[in-house]
């Protein structure tokens, strides 16, 4: 009798041992949840509350000075715009030939492996070494000196495999019935590929290449290498100009002493981050309807 | 096309000057986006290239042991020294802060959304983590400078302004995102039946998660895992506004470090005019970096693959 008594209470002792643990366990998860929405919380109320006064139109149309209350970052916003438009323009057409080609002619040749490698390095290089490269190489040896254009090609080819994966994707997810199809009525191979495939993936390009403008418009590092911390009293006008972007100057704010640069920066922060989640939606707007037009 | 031409002889003429133009254009499109591929391959090409020709100039004038076995940096003093290893030491200081809070907070979150938040609650979470993975990393810099280091100061008395475990943790923030959303994807392709069974043994959640989804998933989280560490490693914003830019051999997180990723940003902004060594040091120090975060990289994805072949 005994023996099953103490055979119970064990067995009791564990059952509890178990939800003991298992709340423990649901406690960590809600914590960790927590911190994550607690962090972001914390980060846009901290950078709003210190900057949101110095968001004016001073803050756009001025250029940087050493006195606060009349620094602007208008040669940044408009380097940001040069170099990202810049960028996306080489960039897509390329990613989405590169990805057109990964997909539909190098089916599994030793090509095709190679430049699926050199993808998967090319993505996880930092992107400080972008900007490196393209200053030894662009700015140096081809004598484009700390430019605009050195600026574009590094970012585009920061960007360029997130546009072709993105591209490989959507070009993967085509039906083989559309492609058949159009081989029997005659067409050609780059014809199904031109005129099937390519307009079908075009909505996923787009959204792409938003996305890619959002992860390029918030790049300092390979700029910071390229441009230098200049200070920047002119509007970039040509390709081969002298250039700084909104997260470098942003960069240039923060490491100075003073409270009034802080809110400065606070302010450059929230013109980004205002840009970003403009993007952002308009990635995710144009990739509800634009693919509710392909299903239809 | 070609019996189509038999078929109609007085079109005959058309349908081969078709066929002729169309197998000229079908080599040509195929050759444009050949052309286009190949990029790729340059832009890795010259990456290489690049680093190592600089290199070669920097080796001439400082040998590699000294190199990577010196243990102090000064690249702009006049006593200059380049040795790596304060530059190593303050990137692995950082980046060991940076998993350790992305690696619990990460996971966490990624079996959170995928075993225990309900369609509204993923709703909410999962745009909070995409937000956070958007988020620009001078803005993280800036939040790990103002924020994360002067709460820390009001328990840590001896923390300076500029310290390794601010930017450490923003960096975490940085990295829990991908962390979480990879994760969550491992997760997902969990079968059904291994939980169900696990469930039909009497094990609570906890215990399936512990016992069946992350042994599952080990491989794919480790790939994951390896996979943001490299990111952290090649981080620069965030180190240079928030770690202070001075070169320690330190594995005290409440110090001044400099990363390497630091010592290039700061070079390059600073005074190295092009055939110095202090110029060519930058690319000795970016190819180290450089070859250290691809064998990182091809270790995750060897680890990705692997995994995909066994499960998939």
């Amino acid at each position: 009798m005994s023996s099953v008594k103490a055979e119970v209470r064990r067995e009791e002792e564990k059952r509890t041992l178990t939800s003991i643990k298992e709340a423990g366990f649901q406690a960590y998860i809600l914590v960790a949840v927590c911190i994550c929405i607690m962090v972001l919380t914390m980060l846009l109320v901290n950078v709003t509350l210190t900057g949101i006064a110095r968001v004016s139109t001073t803050l756009f149309l001025n250029y940087p000075s050493s006195n606060v209350d009349e620094a602007g970052m208008r040669p940044a916003i408009l380097g940001s715009i040069y170099t990202v438009v810049l960028a996306i323009a080489i960039a897509l057409p390329l990613g989405i030939a590169t990805g057109l080609y990964l997909n539909e002619y190098a089916a599994s040749s030793i090509v095709n492996r190679v430049i699926q490698i050199t993808l998967v390095n090319l993505a996880g290089v930092p992107s400080i070494i972008f900007g490196l490269v393209a200053l030894s190489f662009l700015s140096y040896t081809l004598v484009l000196g700390r430019s605009v254009i050195v600026g574009s090609i590094a970012l585009a080819f920061l960007v360029l495999p997130l546009i072709t994966v993105a591209t490989i994707e959507s070009a993967r997810l085509v039906p083989l019935s559309h492609r058949l199809a159009a081989y029997a009525l005659g067409a050609r191979k780059y014809q199904v590929v031109l005129k099937v495939v390519l307009p079908r993936i075009m909505p996923t390009a787009l959204t792409s290449s938003i996305l890619a403008v959002s992860r390029a418009i918030g790049e300092a590092a390979p700029i910071l290498v390229i441009s230098g911390l200049i200070f920047v009293r002119r509007d970039p006008v040509s390709l081969l100009d002298e250039f700084t972007v909104m997260p470098l100057q942003i960069y240039n704010w923060v490491s100075r002493p003073q409270l009034e640069f802080r809110e400065l920066s606070a302010a450059g922060i929230i013109v980004l981050l205002a840009i970003l989640f403009a993007l952002n939606i308009l990635a995710i707007y144009l990739r509800n309807r634009l693919q509710q037009r392909v299903i239809e | 096309m070609s019996s189509s031409g038999k078929s109609h002889n007085n079109k005959e003429g058309y349908f081969l000057s078709i066929n002729q133009s169309g197998k000229a254009i079908d080599k040509i499109v195929k050759f444009i986006l050949l052309g286009a591929a190949m990029f790729t391959v340059a832009a890795i090409a010259i990456i290489v290239y690049s680093l190592v020709s600089e290199s070669i100039n920097f080796f001439q004038h400082i040998s590699p042991l000294e190199f990577l076995f010196g243990t102090r940096w000064a690249a702009f003093f006049d006593d200059k020294a380049f040795g790596v290893l304060p530059l190593l030491a303050g990137t692995m200081l950082t980046t060991l802060i940076a998993l350790g809070f992305a690696i619990p907070v990460g996971i966490g979150s990624a079996v959170f959304l995928s075993e225990y938040a309900s369609t509204s609650l993923r709703r909410i979470v999962k745009p909070i983590l995409e937000i956070l993975a958007g988020i620009p990393t001078v803005v993280y810099g800036y939040f790990a400078l103002y924020f994360i280091t002067p709460n820390l100061q009001t328990f840590i008395t001896d923390l300076s302004t500029y310290n390794a475990l601010a930017a450490g943790l923003a960096m975490g923030v940085m990295i829990t995102p991908t962390i979480a959303s990879l994760t969550e994807d491992a997760f997902y392709s969990v079968p059904q039946y291994l939980k169900a069974a696990g469930y039909a043994l009497g094990a609570r959640k906890s215990q399936v998660i512990i016992r069946i989804v992350i042994p599952y998933t080990l491989s794919a989280v480790f790939a994951v895992i390896i996979l943001a560490m490299g990111r952290a490693i090649g981080e620069t914003m965030i180190v240079a506004i928030a770690a202070g830019l001075r070169p320690t051999l330190t594995l005290n997180p409440f110090e001044s470090i400099m990363t390497m990723t630091a010592a290039i940003a700061q070079a390059a902004t600073g005074d190295a005019p092009r055939g110095t060594v202090e110029y060519t040091s930058l690319f000795a120090v970016g190819i180290y970096l450089f070859a250290i975060v691809a064998i990182l990289n091809t270790i995750s994805s060897y680890l990705k693959r692997r995994w995909e072949i066994k499960y998939e």
